[in-house]
């Protein structure tokens, strides 16, 4: 439970943070692809924003494998829900910071 | 001996599983009081942010196929429809972040009183309004928290 | 902010009283009793039966079952025994919530209707009676009792007491009231679902015997408790304590006890000293 709390504290930091940072241009604009690249120009906002994927990830997918694990209690089902999620976590980490380091290297338009 | 009975989606076949509720017992929320409601939210909401995320995830992979590509997400979440689902995200984001830090503290044992002796009509203790109020603030602050969005999102700004 | 929660306690309380005197004024004279059956081992299906039973004001839902049993249908499956919400009999669903039926008016269900059905989460054994032998292995596995190997009970020589005040016994008193009635077990979502997790009762025992100075054991290192489907299975959705008639509060049990495994409440339990007399033979 330690790790669900603490990257759940966590990641609300680092999501407040990200959510604050629309405050600083009006909404529709900071969507315009322009000033999104610019962002991911930016490395401190890249390390926020890789933060906010690796805690929540941890934290959502931590949430469904208690969830599951409270269905069925035979050892091949825990195991498989251990392993999936453990699985889904990477999986969604590697996708999100592949977009990072791709949006990274982009010129901006 | 007790025969099997099937009760919801979990198929039951050992003697154990006999005449439990299942995620029957999950579903409803009702006739044991606010943690009840609480638990069946946070679970709720829990779900519903895991999805958000993982589509979030993918609608912000578009930016790696060039301005086409995001325009063309853009007009697929820029609806009415994508705005009140983002309005939705706010207040389940608000309220399972205001609930769980309720729930760290009263997991702890904090906030639910020191035992003691319990007399007629042998109300609970940790069934307090201190730690009750919780669950009433988070509601509270998620309901302003959809206000201001929706006032960003279809304010214009 | 601590002023207006106290005040919504107090006119809480203050609601709560009025209407439960309230209530007992309203009388039904009949209400229809819809008794769950079931007989697995005779080949009977499940079905409601429905019985019209007389009532009077301290009318319970025991009485109601009963004169059911006496004059309407012999053969109604009911287990009872203390009718005084002591022993923790005759725990069953009443209009879907865990309730004792010795300790429930009829007039406080208001309703022309009661359901009476057998608790969620036991085996059916046939009609209302359920099985508890599953509840009782749980308890069990808590080891709810007194470990302590500093007393030697086989030299009775020289009698002699636990010194224990009374705001040590206030740690644990309330938990001591439990009547293993099972309200908790049935009310409680995780053990709706999970097989392998004790249930609110057999943990609030567990934390009865932790916070007793007289107990010198460690219960926190058991499989049963420090385990995925143990205490960590808790998620304080309260129903637990919301349906329990004596005011135990498995709820509060259980997170002190997880608070203690967190490490996030005092660790060095106080133990209770052994009183010396000082001769043989003679109590002090």
């Amino acid at each position: 439970m330690r790790i669900h709390y603490i990257t759940g504290l966590a990641a609300l930091f680092v999501v407040a943070v990200h959510i604050l940072m629309r405050l600083i241009m009006p909404f529709h604009t900071s969507l315009q692809y322009s000033n999104v690249i610019a962002n991911y120009h930016n490395f401190p906002y890249v390390v926020l924003l890789e933060s906010i994927l690796v805690l929540l990830a941890i934290h959502g997918f931590n949430g469904l494998r208690i969830m599951l694990l409270e269905l069925r209690q035979n050892r091949a089902w825990e195991n498989g829900v251990t392993i999936s999620t453990i699985a889904a976590m990477i999986a969604i980490i590697a996708f999100g910071t592949r977009t990072i380091i791709i949006a990274n290297g982009l010129g901006v338009v | 001996m007790p025969t099997s009975n099937r009760r919801g989606l979990i198929r039951t076949t050992e003697e154990d599983r006999n005449n439990r509720e299942g995620l029957k017992g999950w579903l409803n929320p009702a006739r044991y009081g606010w943690e009840r409601v609480s638990y069946w939210l946070q679970r709720l909401t829990g779900l519903f942010l895991l999805i958000y995320f993982v589509g979030h995830i993918y609608e912000t992979s578009s930016l790696t196929g060039g301005p086409g590509a995001w325009n063309a997400m853009l007009q697929f979440t820029e609806t009415s429809w994508g705005h009140l689902f983002l309005i939705l995200v706010i207040g389940t984001s608000t309220y399972h972040s205001t609930n769980g830090i309720r729930l760290i503290f009263t997991e702890a044992g904090r906030g639910l009183g020191r035992p003691g002796r319990p007399d007629y009509p042998y109300d609970a203790l940790s069934l307090n309004y201190r730690q009750k109020s919780g669950i009433w603030v988070a509601l509270i602050l998620a309901a302003v928290a959809m206000l201001y969005g929706g006032n960003v999102l279809f304010g214009g700004e | 902010m601590s002023g207006i929660i106290k005040k919504i306690s107090m006119l809480r309380t203050r609601q709560n009283t009025e209407e439960r005197s309230k209530k007992s004024l309203r009388v039904r004279s009949s209400v229809v009793l819809r008794v769950y059956r079931s007989n697995k081992a005779n080949g009977d299906m499940a079905r409601f039966d429905k019985f019209d039973v007389p009532t009077q004001r301290w009318t319970t839902v025991l009485d109601a079952l009963l004169y059911a049993k006496a004059y309407k249908d012999t053969s109604i499956g009911i287990r009872y025994s203390c009718r005084m919400a002591s022993c923790g009999s005759c725990g069953m669903k009443i209009n879907g919530r865990p309730r004792l039926a010795c300790y429930t008016n009829i007039s406080e269900l208001e309703s022309d209707v009661i359901s009476c059905e057998p608790l969620s989460n036991f085996p059916l054994i046939r009609d209302l009676v359920t099985d508890f032998s599953q509840f009782f292995r749980h308890h069990k596995s808590v080891q709810p009792y007194i470990i302590n190997q500093n007393t030697d009970l086989h030299d009775s020589s020289e009698l002699s007491e636990f010194i224990q005040g009374p705001r040590d016994v206030d740690e644990y008193l309330q938990f001591s009231y439990c009547i293993k009635c099972g309200l908790c077990y049935s009310a409680c979502p995780t053990v709706a679902t999970d097989m392998k997790f004790p249930g609110p009762q057999a943990l609030a025992q567990a934390y009865r015997y932790s916070a007793d100075t007289r107990d010198i054991g460690s219960r926190e290192d058991l499989k049963t408790i420090d385990d995925k489907h143990g205490i960590w299975r808790c998620h304080f959705a309260g129903s637990c304590s919301n349906v329990c008639p004596k005011g135990v509060d498995p709820a509060l049990g259980i997170q002190l006890l997880r608070g203690h495994l967190m490490s996030f409440s005092k660790h060095g339990k106080k133990i209770a000293e052994l009183k010396h007399h000082s001769h043989g033979n003679q109590l002090s």
